[in-house]
Formats: structure tokens, sequence, C-alpha cells
């Protein structure tokens, strides 16, 4: 028994928070949140060079095969760092989809580039959570039709895997005749999310595993998102506590304040336990892939309430600063917001959770 | 990672399973809280404690089974009698506080007279700290004892002292030091409740019963050698067992079972045609708690695996008593409201739910969320401790410049 984080987990973790220290600068995120495309290439370079694109690529495709709990430990601390880099779908989601349901062509084709770090593929599969704006993809005689919202990784992307209405995953080169590739602009100015469009696309499909693969992408992408709001969320509290400490008030720092001291004690204990079953849900994705689902509908859920909770009260211990754009920590207020709705709120996966055991009547 | 407890593990766990299917039809009815134990329940603890199932690291030659310390063996126990709804060890306030009290800082004697008959559930023991006048200010405590003729002489109050009216025996905080300083002036001392001068009347809580006491000492004569530790020492050794408390208030487990029963009522009571978990809203606060729960279950592994390690329990368990009273509290509230008007039903009504159960956990769960340390001196602790943020100034001293300042102004308006 030894629920935590091993000891080469804990290096990992490390190695990327050191790196993001000196790579992801808030003077260079608000660089890149000022563009069109924010995803930093000099951030990318350094996170290739510690060989994260090639952490979940199989070690036969030229990867390191490693598990969504090594995944979740970086995450966090690409959130902590609001890095604006790719990682949810062209580090985590696609090669997830590739080497469990991809075709072997498909396989050679592109998990030794992606783990090379020179193929990005970015992941839409936000239709099989709640399709919005009448949106969806339909596979008919070879070819997609339909459009595909949030697109995640989109810019840069060298390809994109989409799931169709049935579940099923099309993998489709971005310069493919008669897809379009729409920019959408979201709050959270250091991820890069757009919209395909299709017009009778040619397509290469995934195997057809029924639907299978798309909802093991789901459950990756909810751990994933939880995990970046749980170190969206540290950093957060960090902030807040330290600015407390300094800040004076009345001739004494605000943190003395049990006011202001209780605010940030709740969000602790609100954050904390979310730490663990982050963790539990990432673990269970390779170990126990019966309780997976369940456990990522938890971690997203509880995560997108409790970290809302700390991205509000933290920026309210900043007094009249935290709303200012001088300190940057909106940025991490937005980043919060992005993994909150991104594959679901709470409330839609919390009905999913409720469905997966049963307690939804068929009506 | 590795959830897994080891083969070893498992065997043990096999073992207590058949233990437990073999002797179920032995043991008591869940055990009704501050009551004291019927024959059955001590019976049932005698068991317990010679198979290794309860008082498992108490050394042999005190009444315990005597076996090296292991927290994984603690945790099947613990999860094997939930997982089979069978009535525990006995888990009274003189099992979990005075004996590892007595363990730590008791006397050969003490320890030779008390913790065996404590353990089999034969004497029971209450608890004297919280006065009127100190709760979370528990070392402002007033209740006094002066030496006359080799016997300490009490005179007091104390207040919660839950199971004073079953209680054979206390153990209690008294001021014995006048002069010195208020933490160093307290002693613990240990004496029968059936001593001239103690008199205990019921406190009746909002839940109609009285789970409570309050217990007042008139000229209470005690023998000078009825203290554990040195006199001036009691803050320091009641200190030790607070810890326990607030560990006891924080068990994962009960918090599952609570959730169970949560899913069972929702899945039974019945609304119009449907039953209240086909109520979409109702159904996602439900999925909310399990989600909570799970992440207590999680950082309940967690802290286990600190323990293992020899490394501190950190930010996670300093949080564990504010979290898991407060959504044992919202598992109460979800059942009243999944219950409609059905939830008000109370004092035996017909119709009532449960024996009104849930209106009485709804309850008594506030209680446990100001009682053993309030939720907002909990969030003191995980501030200063955890966070590491600064101390509240002292209070005194805001004190004596806020009566300055005012003074100030006063003069101010005079000469205007």
């Amino acid at each position: 028994m030894d629920f935590g984080l091993s000891q080469d987990q804990q290096i990992l973790r490390d190695a990327v928070a050191r790196c993001l220290a000196d790579t992801s600068p808030l003077e260079h995120v608000r660089e890149c949140a000022g563009r069109d495309n924010p995803l930093s290439d000099t951030i990318f370079g350094a996170l290739h060079d510690l060989a994260v694109p090639a952490m979940l690529v199989p070690e036969e495709h030229g990867g390191l095969g490693m598990t969504l709990l090594d995944a979740a430990v970086v995450a966090e601390q690409l959130a902590y760092a609001v890095t604006p880099a790719p990682f949810l779908a062209s580090v985590v989601l696609a090669p997830i989809a590739l080497s469990e349901a991809g075709t072997n062509k498909q396989k050679c084709q592109w998990l030794p580039k992606i783990a090379r770090g020179e193929a990005r593929i970015g992941v839409a599969i936000s239709a099989t959570v709640q399709a919005r704006d009448g949106a969806g993809v339909q596979f008919a005689e070879g070819k997609l039709s339909g459009t595909a919202l949030f697109c995640l990784d989109f810019e840069g992307a060298d390809a994109y895997l989409v799931a169709d209405a049935g579940g099923r995953l099309h993998l489709v080169p971005a310069l493919a005749s008669g897809l379009k590739a729409t920019r959408l602009t979201t709050i959270d100015r250091t991820r890069s999310v757009g919209e395909l469009s299709f017009a009778a696309v040619e397509t290469d499909p995934l195997a057809d595993d029924g639907g299978t693969a798309s909802a093991r992408l789901r459950d990756a992408g909810r751990v994933i998102l939880a995990a970046d709001s749980l170190g969206a969320g540290q950093a957060m509290i960090e902030k807040a506590v330290d600015y407390a400490g300094q800040r004076e008030q009345f001739g004494r720092p605000i943190g003395s304040f049990q006011a202001v001291k209780h605010m940030c004690a709740e969000m602790a204990a609100r954050h904390e336990p979310c730490r663990a079953l982050v963790w539990y849900a990432a673990h269970v994705f390779d170990a126990l892939p019966e309780d997976a689902s369940l456990a990522a509908c938890h971690a997203k859920s509880l995560t997108g309430d409790v970290h809302r909770f700390v991205a509000r009260t933290a920026t309210e211990v900043h007094g009249g600063m935290g709303f200012t754009d001088l300190l940057g920590l909106h940025y991490w207020f937005k980043r919060i917001g992005f993994d909150r709705q991104v594959l679901g709120g709470p409330e839609a996966v919390r009905a999913e959770a409720a469905a997966l055991q049963g307690w939804t009547r068929a009506a | 990672m590795d959830l897994e407890y080891g083969p070893e593990y498992d065997a043990f766990r096999a073992e207590m399973r058949t233990f437990i299917n073999a002797h179920r039809h032995l043991a008591p009815p869940s055990a009704i809280r501050f009551s004291r134990p019927s024959a059955e329940a001590i019976r049932w603890q005698k068991l317990l404690i010679e198979r290794g199932y309860t008082a498992r690291t108490i050394p042999t030659e005190y009444g315990g089974y005597g076996a090296d310390p292991d927290i994984l063996t603690s945790r099947i126990i613990a999860e094997e009698f939930s997982r089979a709804g069978v009535a525990s060890g006995l888990g009274n306030q003189g099992i979990s506080m005075l004996v590892p009290t007595l363990l730590e800082l008791g006397t050969e004697e003490q320890k030779r007279r008390w913790i065996a008959p404590t353990l089999t559930g034969e004497i029971v023991w209450c608890q004297g700290y919280s006065e009127p006048g100190a709760g979370s200010d528990l070392a402002n405590l007033k209740t006094s004892a002066r030496i006359e003729n080799g016997e300490f002489v009490i005179n007091g109050q104390k207040i919660w002292t839950s199971t004073a009216k079953q209680a054979d025996m206390i153990f209690c905080l008294v001021r014995t030091e006048l002069e010195a300083s208020k933490h160093s002036g307290i002693s613990y001392l240990i004496f029968s409740m059936d001593i001239p001068g103690i008199e205990v009347r019921p406190l009746k809580t909002m839940t109609g019963h009285a789970e409570f006491n309050e217990t007042f000492f008139t000229n209470v004569r005690v023998p000078v050698d009825q203290i554990v530790g040195q006199r001036g020492q009691g803050w320091f050794v009641a200190n030790a067992t607070l810890g326990h408390e607030r560990g006891m208030l924080g068990d994962p487990d009960a918090l599952e079972n609570r959730l169970q029963a949560l899913i069972g009522l929702m899945q039974q009571e019945s609304i119009g045609e449907g039953r209240a978990i086909d109520n979409a809203v109702l159904r996602d606060r439900l999925v909310a708690l399990q989600a909570e729960v799970t992440a207590m279950k999680c950082n309940g592994m967690r802290i286990l695996s600190n323990s293992l390690k020899g490394e501190p329990g950190g930010m996670a368990k300093l949080i564990v008593k504010l979290q898991s009273c407060e959504v044992a509290h919202q598992i109460s509230a979800l059942a009243i409201d999944a219950m409609g008007e059905m939830g008000i039903l109370y004092h035996r009504s017909p119709r009532e739910r449960d024996g009104g159960a849930w209106q009485w956990n709804y309850m008594f769960q506030l209680g446990l969320i100001i009682g053993g340390g309030t939720a907002q001196i909990q969030k003191n602790i995980i501030a200063e401790r955890g966070l590491e943020m600064p101390r509240e100034p002292k209070l005194a001293r805001i004190y004596d410049e806020a009566k300055g300042a005012a003074g100030m102004q006063t003069d101010r308006q005079g000469a205007a």
C-alpha cells in the first residue's frame, strides 16, 4: 500500500516545475496570451527536452510508455505556471487514442513523430459530452460532414482526431480538402481551441470499437483537466497566502485577521482532498479501468466546484490588486474557468456519474 | 501508487471475515451512543480483545492483545467491521483518550489498575475538560483543587461531560497552581464519580435528548496520588489525547456508511410515481456528496501511507476534522430534503423514517462541527500551522491599545 506519488513521479514533478519556472515566467505568459496563437514553441521545446511529448507513447513506438498519473503530475505543474503549451490533446489524448484504437498504420505513422515532438494532433470530442449549437459530425460513405466544436490544442496541429455522432474516432489531416478550421477565442488565453467544419471530408477512421476509445478519451481528458485545475488552484492559494502575509492594513499583515485567515483555510480545506482524488482517478485509469469513468467524473466535478470557489476567494484575498491586470492573477482564474467547463461542467458530469451507477431511470 | 495491501494482509483480512461470519450472532446491536455497554457488549468486547480485533496494540500485561502497532492491520480491522455492519470494539472516551494517556504518562500502578477494566468496558469514564467559561480557550479553566490534609479538594463546574451519568470515573483538568501562568497551573486528575460532592445534571440539547451533562463539584476530596503526570503538567498531559479525539471525528468509513444509507433512502423514498433519486436536483446533490466522500477516503489513504513512511500528515491531516464534519452534516441535510415533508417527522411520530435518525444526525452533527475544536478553531490551525500565516496578535495587547485609543478619544471630546 502506497497511496501517493512514487519517487520517480516526484522527480518528474520537480524537473517540470524547474523547467517551467525558467521558461514560463509571467512576462512570457502575457506575451503569448496577447497572440492569436498562444502556444509557445520555446516552452514546448523545453518540455521536449524533458521528453514530455513521449510520455504516453508506447515504448515500441519510440515513447516512454508512462501512465496517466505521470501525465497528471505534469498537468498540475503546467497549470501552476499557467503554461501556454500544447499538452492535453497532443501529448495525452492523441497518444492514448492511437495506441488503444489506432490501426497499425496510424500508430507507425504518428506515434513516433508525437514522441519526437515533430507532430501535434488536436482532439475534438466535445460533442460526445454535450452538442451545443447543433454541433455534430456524421460519418457516411467514408466521409465526414458537420461541425466539431472545441477542438483542443488547435493551433499548429498537423491533424485532428474527431469523434463522429456514434463516438467513433477519425484522423483527419489539417490540410484535408473540405475541412475548414476556425479559431475560437476563450477567456483562457493560455489555451488554444477551434472549430472544425467538415464538408464531405475524406477520413481515416480508427479501428471501430463502438465508441470505447472516445469514452476513454473523455475519462482521460477529465482527469487531466482536474489535475490542471488542481495546479492552478494550488498556485492561487499560495499567492493569496503570500499576499496576505505581506500586505499591511490597520498596522498589521491582513493575514493575521481571522476574516482573511479563514478564507485561506477554507480554500486549503476544500482543495487538499482534491489532490488525493485526482491521483486516485489518474491511477485507476490504467490500473482499474472499470472504476475509471466514475472516478474521472468525481475528480472533474469536484475540482470544478472547489476551484471556482478558490479562484474567487483567492482573488478577494488580494483585494483591489486581485482585480487588476498588474498581478496577472486572472490568468489562473481563467485557467480554472476553462478546466471547469471543457468536457462537461460539474452538473453534466454528475449526471453521467449517476447514469454510470444506474441511478437514472430510462425515461 | 499501490492500492494493494499485499498477500500477508489479504490473508489477515480473509481470516477476519471468517471470524465475523462465524461470530456475528454474538455481536451486540450497533452501539447506542453514550450508553453503558450491555453485558452482551462486554462479552463481545472480551472476545474481540482475545482475537486481537480491538485493543490490539495494548500490552498484554494491561489487558490488551499485545501486537506491534501496524497501521494497515488497524485499517483492515476498521474496514471489515464497517463493511459487515457489525459492532467493532468499544470506542468510548476512556478507551480512546484515557488509555493512550496512561500508557504514555501514567505510573505502573495506574496502568495496572485502570487500563484492563477500561478496555473490557467494565469501567466507564467521562471527560472533564470544558467549562462554561473555557471552551475554545480551554486553558482558561477555573475548576480548582487546593491541597488539604493530603487530598485535593475540588470545586467548580464542568460541561459537555457525555456519559457522566453512567460513568464510574472521570479524567478531569483542574487548576492546582493558582499563581502559575494559565497553561502551567493545570493538573490532570482521575477520580471516582461516586465521591460525595459530585452532582450530575443532564444537559438537554436541540435534538431533544440529553447526550451531555453538566457536572458540579463541591468540596470533592481526591487522594493526591490520583494525578497523571506532575502537578502543573495537566495541559501537556491532556494535549497528548486531544489529538486522538480529533482523529476519531474524521473516520472516512463512517462517512461512507452514512452515504450508503442516504443512497438507500433516496432509492426508497417515493415522490408521486417516482423515487427521490429520480429527481435531477436531488440526484445532483447526491453525486456531489459522493465525490466529496470519495475524496475524503482517498485523503485518508494518503494520510495512512504518509504515516507508514513515517512522514507527517501535513495539510491532508489538518483538514480532516473540518471537512469530515461538514460533509457528514450535508449528507443528513440532503436526506431530510429528499424526504420532503416526511423529513420533518420526529419524536417517534407515525410515518417517521429510521427512528428519526436523520433529523437527530442533522442536529447532532452540527454539535460535532462545534465540539472537539470548533470549525473556527480548526480554520485557525489550518491557517497558522498548515499555511504558516501570521498569528493573531496577543488579544490583551489589542484590548489595551483599543482602551487607550478610546480614552484618548474621550479626552479629545472633553477638550472640544
